[in-house]
């Protein structure tokens, strides 16, 4: 603890433009870096704590402006630095991670050409050493194949191996700081894992000081030394990872704790000797992308033999990772894209025979409530149609359908009003609230949640799920729900079905499957799971 | 529909360029009035030079007409043809479009390769031979230009419409049973208008350009006078009469200019960029 | 790489085709007998010639037939005979090829590298005043019609400053050869040219501008940044290597406005080439070589893209690869 601090932030504050909903997007913030030491910086969407890192960086956007405070470094304040002074330490002794590694990186570029940039950047070395470096930090962050991985573009790698290329350039000239702003968000959970493994390591080696930014509290638990947490550009509190996790202060921070779900599944009644709701078998479906008359076929599949049924009153969770399909069977359950081969069954009906007019008036049957709380509604149709057209379409009276719409709003949580507003005046919480309506509006046996809480803020996820329990109890409503969140799916599934590469490996009871998983890679999602060693306490 | 007009009323290039448009629709309409003397009629010796007579303050042109007529009753010309050929082009280009992004698969094939022959041949060419072939007239003009301009708006809505049939609330429509017109007429194409609407503006300007060009190489309306007619026929005298050619290539730079600062003052109000990071 | 030229070039073909065809029937939507639209003005009055034309394109034969003739015909590179010049289409148009394609490609070389350079720096400097001149001048150049940019050139370099010649490819009757012929051209191509191409380098100039300004927000510019790099090196490495993308795109779609920019252009000039040739069987209502000429403007366009789609792959690795 009395190490002196690699970078001392003190009071910083960081004005946003003036069309802003508030004034600051930071606050009065201070921090220290230490050698050695992870820090943690936590938040929900908004809460400043990406600016925190830009600013470290120097990278600020151009309409933010630093009103107050100081970024100690190495016996400068950063914040006085000009052009030149940045350009020396950038990559030099302060290096940055992003996000999204796809579009971090130059589309144009070979890898090992950008790798090699860092040492061209700050004058050293000769091309033919740089190039012979950026081949050793290839292998360093075990990108495999070294020598063609330098030699490709972005595109062909993956986006763990672009993720560890980030890491490869980051660490080049062996800084003392890295910013790492939320890193993992876009990589899946065991490709996390990994990527979350070699930046603790590598930190460790080279006694690194480093800015962690993230939303997700298991990536905190397994990564951070020390955990400062934000709120609207306000630090609510500040401490070792060890005693934030045990002994919350803030209740902001016991709040955003307890809304973590937990890995722990609650213990269901069993569902036996019910009607089935849906049945699928043998669901097959192949993208095929034309390689044009004289290359190849490319052939992803997206199901492979997928069967299942879903009680009435049940909810099947299908878990996977992106490109697993999981999505797609969603999709083909819903007849909005076709299967080669295949049926599903609702109730006694054959829903892959029907097409047309007959297809259309079964549809109320089952009903989709979709991922982006921002894409899943028609930005130009007040809320009371968005809710009413589904009902009018199938034949209700106009007035009876929006005296529904308006029940169901207030079913959701939302009032009347709502009814004459347009969807960007509210919330991502709240549009989830519409969608869920709108899904309700025609009166389903079956609702499909696909990735229905993933885009919502913790807290926020926390009361949609409340909410799908609720009315799925009170309506008797049975459930598919696809996620690629295993927490999420303990709480909420009675059944879980695990898919990789469009086929379902194994389907057990919520309970046995985290007890007892059978399948290698279950096991291997399920280990994972950031932040399985520290348990949310129990709010 | 106010948030629109605020935004387009805050950007200098929209400000600028509606006030040219307005300028010259009421040129286009109540100049005639106010002039009821044909144009082709003389009413000076030829060769007047501009500003010595305020009766014909641009001069006459080699045959004694008034060029200041001439310009007021070609802008009538230039932006009927303008107009109506656009909304050919879109009343052609957007159902195409549409229906190619919104079945896919042959459906798209085959309208697409329809529309890519018609992208692959030059269109100013394309345009000559069209009006030579169907002799010059207003109809013929109007058509040709329609059938050179209408490829892009399908392509452009073919690409709007292919984007937003994956949008999660064109699906929610589907699973709750609506149908196919319903889908593209109430949640598709509203949410498709704004780059075409940008698209339309650009049109027109374009079009007056077509519509001038053709006029010049003598593949006018030979009934009707037009801006691009009168600086082809003082083309031959430009030594001795500049204001000839100069003023109707003025009004022609002026309205084009005008329309494509529309244009870009509609980009601005209806594209606003930061709309989407502002989330 | 191979295939995909061989794909485009056998898609180019039957592009070409269809062009043909509907130039089939373009002749057969004319007002009159065909044979007389094809004699064109001058040539109907002339039994004898109509009676050939009658004869070699088998009007008095079934629709299909005819067709196939046609085809053939113009497969064979017989595009026919022009009446009025006495002389046959293709002959005509092959002695005028050289002289278009020299003022296309140079107006073209001329647009772009000044469009790119101005719109770099209009990018670089947004929001000064210089990006405000190159932006003002750019639309008003992009608003001009390119016969009335050539008047006023001539009006203004020809007339009024005796600079530059107003007309031709060549001075008459001077009879130059070797550099001196060269540089007489040269001095004849500058106005051609420079009219030609102001309306693409303004095109340019605002494709380049826009995209750089849309690239310099991408994520990759920001690792860029963190990397120290210095700012030329962000500018011209990652900022315009990837602006130029959609640049280059749009110089193949504007193919086909060059070659129309270059009938109107070689009218006002008199420039000898394959536009001049358009207008002048435009005036004798000479159709035959009109078809001709449009036939022929056509494959250049197809060409010219096919290029430009070669020239995107090489800078653009990800299409090999994700078609």
């Amino acid at each position: 603890m009395t190490a002196p601090a690699t970078v001392a932030i003190k009071n910083l504050r960081i004005a946003l433009p003036k069309s802003a909903e508030r004034p600051y997007a930071v606050d009065g913030i201070s921090l220290d870096l230490r050698a050695g030491k992870i820090v943690c910086v936590v938040g929900e969407s908004g809460s400043g704590k990406s600016m925190c890192a830009h600013a470290l960086m120097g990278l600020l956007p151009d309409t933010v402006d630093v009103t107050a405070g100081e970024i100690m470094f190495e016996g400068r304040d950063l914040l006085k630095l000009d052009d030149d002074g940045w350009r020396d330490l950038r990559g030099r002794r302060l290096a940055m991670i992003f996000q999204e590694p796809m579009t971090a990186l130059n589309p144009l570029m070979r890898i090992g050409d950008q790798m090699a940039e860092m040492f061209e950047a700050h004058g050293l070395l000769t091309p033919r050493e740089r190039r012979a470096r950026a081949l050793a930090l290839a292998r360093e962050v075990g990108l495999p194949d070294p020598e063609r991985i330098v030699r490709a573009y972005p595109h062909q790698l993956s986006g763990g191996q672009r993720q560890r290329a980030m890491i490869a350039m980051a660490l080049a000239l062996e800084p003392a700081v890295l910013v790492a702003d939320e890193p993992t968000t876009a990589l899946d959970v065991t490709t996390q894992a990994q990527i979350l493994k070699l930046i603790r390591n590598l930190q460790r080696n080279r006694n690194m000081a480093v800015m962690f930014i993230t939303h997700d509290f298991g990536v905190v638990a397994d990564i951070a030394d020390q955990v400062v947490v934000l709120r609207h550009g306000k630090v609510v509190e500040e401490g070792p990872a060890a005693t934030v996790f045990s002994a919350p202060q803030h209740d902001y921070t016991k709040a955003l704790l307890a809304a973590v779900p937990s890995m722990d599944p609650p213990a269901r009644a069993p569902l036996d000797d019910r009607a089935r709701a849906v049945e699928v078998i043998g669901l097959d479906k192949t993208y095929v992308t034309s390689g044009g008359w004289f290359r190849e076929d490319r052939r992803v599949d997206a199901a492979r033999a997928v069967n299942f049924s879903i009680l009435k009153g049940e909810t099947l969770g299908l878990v996977g990772e992106s490109g697993s399909g999981k999505s797609s069977v969603a999709r083909l359950v819903m007849r909005l894209i076709e299967a080669d081969r295949g049926t599903v069954r609702i109730g006694e009906t054959d829903l892959t025979s029907l097409s047309g007019k007959a297809l259309r008036a079964e549809r109320h049957r089952i009903q989709m409530i979709f991922q982006d709380p921002f894409a899943s509604l028609n930005p130009r149709r007040k809320i009371g149609h968005i809710i009413a057209d589904g009902p009018i379409a199938a034949g209700v009276d106009t007035k009876v359908a929006f005296d529904r719409a308006r029940d169901l709003l207030k079913m959701v949580g939302l009032d009347a009003g709502a009814l004459e507003r347009y969807p960007h005046e509210f919330s991502g919480g709240q549009r989830q609230r519409i969608g869920i309506a709108r899904a309700l509006a025609l009166e389903p046996e079956i609702i499909v949640a696909d990735e229905a809480v993933s885009a919502l803020d913790v807290s926020v996820q926390a009361q949609v799920l409340r909410l799908l329990e609720d009315l799925k109890a009170r309506l008797g409503l049975s459930m598919l729900f696809i996620t690629h969140d295993l927490r999420v799916a303990a709480q909420i599934c009675d059944r879980i079905a695990v898919m990789q590469r469009g086929a379902i490996v194994e389907l057990t009871p919520t309970a046995q499957l985290f007890a007892a998983p059978e399948h290698a890679y279950t096991r291997e999602l399920l280990a994972a799971v950031p932040g399985r060693k520290e348990q949310a306490p129990a709010a | 529909m106010k948030q629109f007009w605020k935004s387009m009323l805050k950007s200098p290039s929209g400000v600028i360029g509606l006030v040219i448009l307005l300028l010259a629709i009421s040129v286009a309409v109540f100049g005639p009035m106010l002039f009821p003397n044909s144009p082709w009629r003389m009413v000076q010796r030829p060769f007047l030079p501009p500003f010595t007579l305020s009766t014909v303050p641009l001069g006459t042109d080699a045959l004694g007409r008034d060029v200041f007529a001439g310009m007021i009753f070609g802008a009538r010309v230039s932006l009927l043809v303008g107009l109506v050929s656009t909304l050919v082009a879109l009343i052609v280009g957007v159902p195409i479009g549409a229906m190619a992004g919104y079945f896919g698969g042959k459906v798209d094939d085959a309208l697409m390769r329809f529309t890519e022959f018609f992208q692959t041949i030059p269109s100013f060419a394309l345009a000559i031979v069209l009006v030579a072939i169907l002799q010059p007239s207003i109809y013929s003009i109007v058509a040709s230009i329609a059938i050179v301009s209408w490829p892009p708006v399908a392509r452009l809505v073919r690409g709007e419409v292919l984007s937003l049939r994956t949008r999660e609330y064109v699906q929610a429509a589907v699973v709750t049973g609506q149908s196919n017109s319903w889908i593209i007429l109430r949640e598709i194409l509203p949410n498709a208008l704004s780059p075409v609407i940008v698209l339309a503006s650009l049109m027109v300007a374009t079009a007056i350009l077509l519509e001038s060009s053709l006029s010049f190489l003598g593949l006018g309306d030979p009934n009707l006078i037009s801006w691009g007619y009168m600086v082809g026929a003082g083309r031959t005298v430009i030594r001795q009469a500049w204001w000839i050619t100069v003023f109707p290539g003025v009004a022609i730079l002026i309205s084009v200019l005008g329309l494509n600062l529309i244009g870009e003052g509609l980009n601005d109000a209806l594209n606003p960029r930061l709309s989407r990071e502002g989330r | 790489m191979l295939s995909f030229v061989a794909q485009r070039v056998v898609k180019g073909v039957i592009v070409l085709l269809a062009i043909v065809v509907l130039n089939f029937f373009l002749i057969r939507l004319a007002p009159g007998d065909p044979a007389m639209v094809m004699a064109g003005e001058a040539g109907a009055t002339d039994q004898v010639f109509v009676k050939q034309l009658r004869e070699k394109f088998g009007l008095d034969k079934p629709l299909p037939e005819q067709l196939f003739i046609y085809v053939k015909g113009v497969v064979t590179l017989d595009l026919g005979f022009s009446f009025r010049q006495q002389a046959p289409v293709a002959k005509l148009i092959g002695e005028r090829l050289p002289a278009t394609l020299l003022l296309t490609l140079t107006a073209f070389a001329i647009s772009l590298a000044l469009g790119v350079l101005f719109g770099t720096f209009a990018a670089r400097f947004a929001g000064t005043f210089l990006d405000t001149a190159i932006t003002v001048f750019a639309l008003i150049f992009y608003a001009m019609p390119i016969f009335w940019v050539a008047l006023m050139g001539i009006l203004l370099f020809s007339v009024t400053m005796d600079w530059l010649p107003s007309f031709g490819y060549e001075t008459v009757g001077a009879n130059l050869t070797g550099p001196a012929h060269a540089l007489d051209v040269a001095k004849h191509l500058i106005m051609p040219a420079m009219t030609l191409g102001l309306f693409f380098m303004a095109t340019y100039t605002r494709m380049t501008r826009a995209s750089m300004l849309e690239v310099k927000r991408l994520d990759f510019v920001k690792t860029a940044r963190a990397k120290g790099l210095s700012d030329a090196v962000i500018q011209r490495r990652h900022v315009l290597r990837n602006a130029l993308l959609p640049v280059v795109t749009l110089a193949g779609v504007h193919s086909g406005t060059l070659i129309g920019g270059a009938v109107i252009t070689e009218t006002v000039f008199a420039w000898p080439g394959i536009g001049r040739l358009m207008y002048d069987a435009l005036l004798q209502r000479d159709y035959n070589l009109l078809l001709g000429v449009f036939v022929i403007c056509s494959a250049m366009v197809l060409i010219f893209n096919l290029i430009t789609d070669l020239v995107y792959r090489l800078v653009d690795p990800r299409i090999e690869f994700a078609s």
